[in-house]
């Protein structure tokens, strides 16, 4: 396991592992919206409307699993000092980010016609418009410090601390009497959903779940070409390319090399 | 159902579209952002070489 966690062996891993997760996610998708836009019937109170809840809740779900993930892979680099998970961490932040936005804006396209409301500062929507600021926090100590090793553990600390929102978001619906309704499909025993709108949820949720871990692994190589520039074999990789157009014959580069 | 029924989405239309058109692309955004990153990201490098190279 420890192999694969150095720079070097886990470029070319991600580079392989990419077409296959986003083959998944495209087959996930494809399927996912079939079942959410045809399959899926109207909900009996919502209507039509329900089929937002395909997009808000596994964004909502995917925005807080980024979250802890980062928040994990930080707490590794500060305690283990690997490289790989401040890299992890690093492309963790702008992807939960976006997934919050996507949950805040789709959560907003709900409640207007269901609620009769934009926007409310109600305890689920607050805690969730926190989280999005602890992202954006945690972004802007990445790229304010110039030091990686230090901008890593400076952006872990504050994912840390920012871990206590987690909680809050996931019970805010049951501690406080929210406009938000309370979870449907993660609480403990039955689902109150109905299967018929339960399983092209889970489908998409699947499918988000592939979607980030494939766009993660594009941002994890760019992360760690620049940071292992030093090193010899991304100075051999990056110059293997760059004197390609160059090369006489055509087709003799060594294979993988432009990884 | 017709597909005017079916763009309608029984009068959440401009709500249910608009949920869908945001997912599309925030989804493509984040794949577009890394894969120009990765052209940025080799380029800079290749420059940062080949200063590397002449100053040697």
């Amino acid at each position: 396991m420890h192999r694969y966690a150095s720079p070097k062996t886990f470029y070319p891993l991600a580079g392989r592992l990419i077409p296959w997760f986003g083959g998944a996610t495209a087959l996930l998708l494809a399927v996912g919206l079939y079942y959410a836009l045809f399959v899926a019937p109207p909900d009996y109170q919502q209507g039509e409307s329900v089929r937002i809840m395909f997009i808000h809740v596994p964004a909502a779900w995917m925005s807080m699993f980024v979250y802890v993930v980062m928040a994990a892979a930080g707490a590794a680099g500060l305690v283990w000092n690997v490289k790989l998970t401040e890299v992890l961490a690093r492309s963790c932040a702008p992807i939960g980010a976006w997934f919050t936005v996507l949950a805040l804006a789709t959560g907003s396209l709900w409640g207007k016609p269901m609620w009769g409301t934009w926007w409310a500062w109600d305890a689920r929507i607050t805690s969730e418009l926190i989280l999005l600021f602890l992202y954006l926090g945690v972004m802007a100590l990445q790229s304010a410090i110039d030091d990686p090793k230090r901008a890593a553990r400076a952006a872990a600390i504050l994912a840390l601390v920012g871990v206590v929102n987690i909680p809050i978001i996931h019970f805010s619906v049951e501690w406080w009497n929210t406009l938000h309704q309370p979870a449907s499909v993660t609480r403990i025993g039955r689902p109150a959903i109905h299967i018929s709108l339960l399983v092209p949820l889970l489908i998409m949720a699947v499918a988000f779940m592939f979607y980030f871990v494939t766009v993660a692994l594009l941002r994890m190589r760019n992360e760690i070409l620049e940071r292992e520039r030093h090193t010899a074999w991304v100075t051999e990789l990056i110059q293997s390319a760059d004197a390609e157009p160059a090369s006489p014959v055509a087709g003799n580069r060594p294979r993988g090399a432009a990884g | 159902m017709s597909w005017s029924d079916f763009f309608a989405m029984g009068g959440y239309g401009f709500y249910v579209w608009t949920s869908y058109l945001l997912a599309a692309v925030v989804l493509a955004l984040n794949v577009i952002l890394p894969l120009r990153g990765r052209k940025t990201v080799r380029a800079r490098l290749r420059a940062y070489y080949r200063f590397n190279r002449q100053n040697r």
